[in-house]
């Protein structure tokens, strides 16, 4: 098993709605996220301005630098590739905090590092994630890339996207559509 | 209107817009590290060399401030620690790929002969002490602490094996205060995501500078005329082999990937080049190099500057390198 989320950047509105969903859903502490909004304008005003969104949360990349430089072993992979932390063994060294190219992690005011959990705690019960289940343009797909039929690795098939940073070597499982 | 990219929904503290995680705290337990190595390094490297009677300093005296300083580190680190009370998980698991689970192993392992190394001289600090500075207030606090470890149960048997088996104890320690001079380094190159730490040649440079200030401390602190000399000569060697090392590291990242470059502009044109250039190369480098080649050359300098410089220019360089690598990072957008 090997989860991964499809992001399509055409669809995106920038309504934050998956970043509330996902506070609400995993007890995110106010002024703190697990997923972020990136609204980038580019070009120069009046010639050519581009603008779009993305919705961008833990990469749960393949290749993992946080597991590997965390001291305690309180970060790690799950089945389906998902990154964790477990909260009793992080010491907040913020080691893993460093090794992300993508800054998706943060020192919960408990102390401990906190991430996106892919809601591994709905995917138990069979739902989708929360970010997933609330996007109103379904600009969110998930899903497993080891089974050639869910969505996810459909979409991936059917159209052209990118990740983020790809020369940073992590391999990451989100993938943005172009 | 130029390029623009605007993040929303995202103001985590530490986090953004710039990643500050780690601060002072870590810099100056870097320092503290290095230079604790260089003093451990020192004392054993000499006392192999049979001089711990000609130089006592080094290998008698000076020690005793690597337990304070590394104590002094360990309390930085785990004022650092977001999750403090849970610090005794470092001590559950060691993993050979962190560089952080190698840095606590290797500072509580060290931990030993630093402390045992300075007690079992202490009859030679006390004396040296009465001889040299004999309105030192820490004379009586040492006679206290000495007499008291002779009527302990166990240490003075401790202290017997100790001493007899000094020589297998150097070798060791060197050997590990060359480990904890190259972790100060490799704690910031192990990561992939920050590429202005993530250069091999950071270990290497990171142990110089540690060396380098240990050397200067203790040509600040010798009396003898020989020793100071000897350490001129040492921190002139260990300073070109910095600048080299300098060089090499601009040199890599200016020939690599564009990330790189980036991280590289920061001190090549960006906020962090003049502190960089001027307070680490030029006053904390190049001046003391200068001033002790005058000093060697027969000039009457103050050994006291060169050797504050140098000691503010590794603490500044950590500083500086600390803060510099969290701002680089890869094109995220």
């Amino acid at each position: 098993m090997r989860y991964a989320m499809a992001m399509d950047t055409r669809k995106c509105v920038g309504c934050s709605d998956c970043v509330v969903a996902c506070q609400t859903e995993n007890n995110v502490p106010l002024g703190f996220c697990r997923d972020w909004i990136v609204e980038a304008v580019k070009g120069t005003y009046p010639d050519t301005v581009q603008m779009h969104f993305k919705s961008e949360r833990c990469m749960h990349c393949e290749n993992t630098p946080c597991v590997r430089t965390c001291p305690t072993g309180a970060s790690h992979v799950i089945e389906g590739g998902i990154v964790k932390v477990t909260h009793d063994e992080c010491i907040g060294c913020g080691a893993c905090i460093e090794s992300c190219p993508y800054d998706a992690r943060y020192v919960h005011p408990d102390g401990y590092v906190d991430k996106c959990t892919f809601c591994d705690h709905r995917l138990e019960q069979g739902l989708n994630t929360a970010c997933v289940d609330v996007c109103p343009t379904s600009c969110l797909i998930f899903g497993d890339l080891d089974d050639p039929k869910s969505d996810v690795s459909i979409i991936l098939k059917e159209k052209d996207w990118y990740v983020l940073a790809p020369e940073a070597g992590t391999n990451p499982q989100l993938y943005f559509l172009k | 209107m130029e390029e623009i990219i605007n993040v929303s929904g995202r103001a985590v503290p530490h986090i953004y817009p710039h990643l500050e995680i780690w601060g002072g705290p870590i810099a100056l337990y870097l320092f503290f590290g290095g230079l604790a190595a260089g003093l451990l390094f020192f004392s054993s490297f000499f006392y192999l060399k049979g001089k711990a009677d000609t130089m006592p300093m080094t290998v008698k005296v000076a020690p005793i401030i690597a337990p304070i300083i590394i104590i002094l580190g360990l309390m930085l680190l785990l004022y650092d620690l977001h999750h403090i009370l849970y610090f005794w998980q470092l001590f559950l698991h060691f993993r050979i790929e962190s560089p952080m689970s190698w840095g606590a192993w290797t500072l509580s392992v060290i931990m030993i002969p630093a402390i045992l190394w300075p007690l079992s001289y202490l009859d030679d600090i006390i004396e040296y002490l009465k001889e040299n500075k004999s309105n030192c207030k820490m004379i009586g606090l040492l006679e206290w602490a000495n007499n008291l470890i002779k009527k302990l149960p166990v240490l003075p048997t401790i202290m017997d094996i100790f001493i007899k088996n000094r020589a297998l104890v150097a070798y060791v320690t060197i050997g590990l205060s060359i480990v904890l001079g190259v972790y100060t380094g490799i704690l910031l190159s192990a990561f992939n995501a920050r590429p202005l730490w993530n250069t091999a040649i950071l270990g290497p440079l990171f142990l110089t500078s540690g060396v380098s200030t240990a050397a200067a401390l203790l040509m600040w602190m010798s009396n003898d005329h020989k020793e100071r000399t000897l350490y001129s000569k040492i921190d002139l060697m260990l300073i070109a082999i910095e600048l080299f090392f300098i060089v090499h590291m601009f040199m890599g990242f200016l020939s690599s990937g564009i990330a790189q470059v980036e991280a590289a502009q920061l001190l090549l044109g960006g906020p962090y080049t003049v502190v960089f250039w001027v307070l680490v190369v030029g006053m904390g480098l190049v001046l003391p190099a200068i001033l002790e080649i005058m000093e060697l050359r027969g000039y009457h300098i103050p050994i006291a500057i060169p050797a504050f410089l140098i000691l503010m220019g590794g603490l500044l360089f950590r500083f500086i390198m600390v803060y510099a690598g969290q701002a680089s990072g890869f094109n995220i957008l």
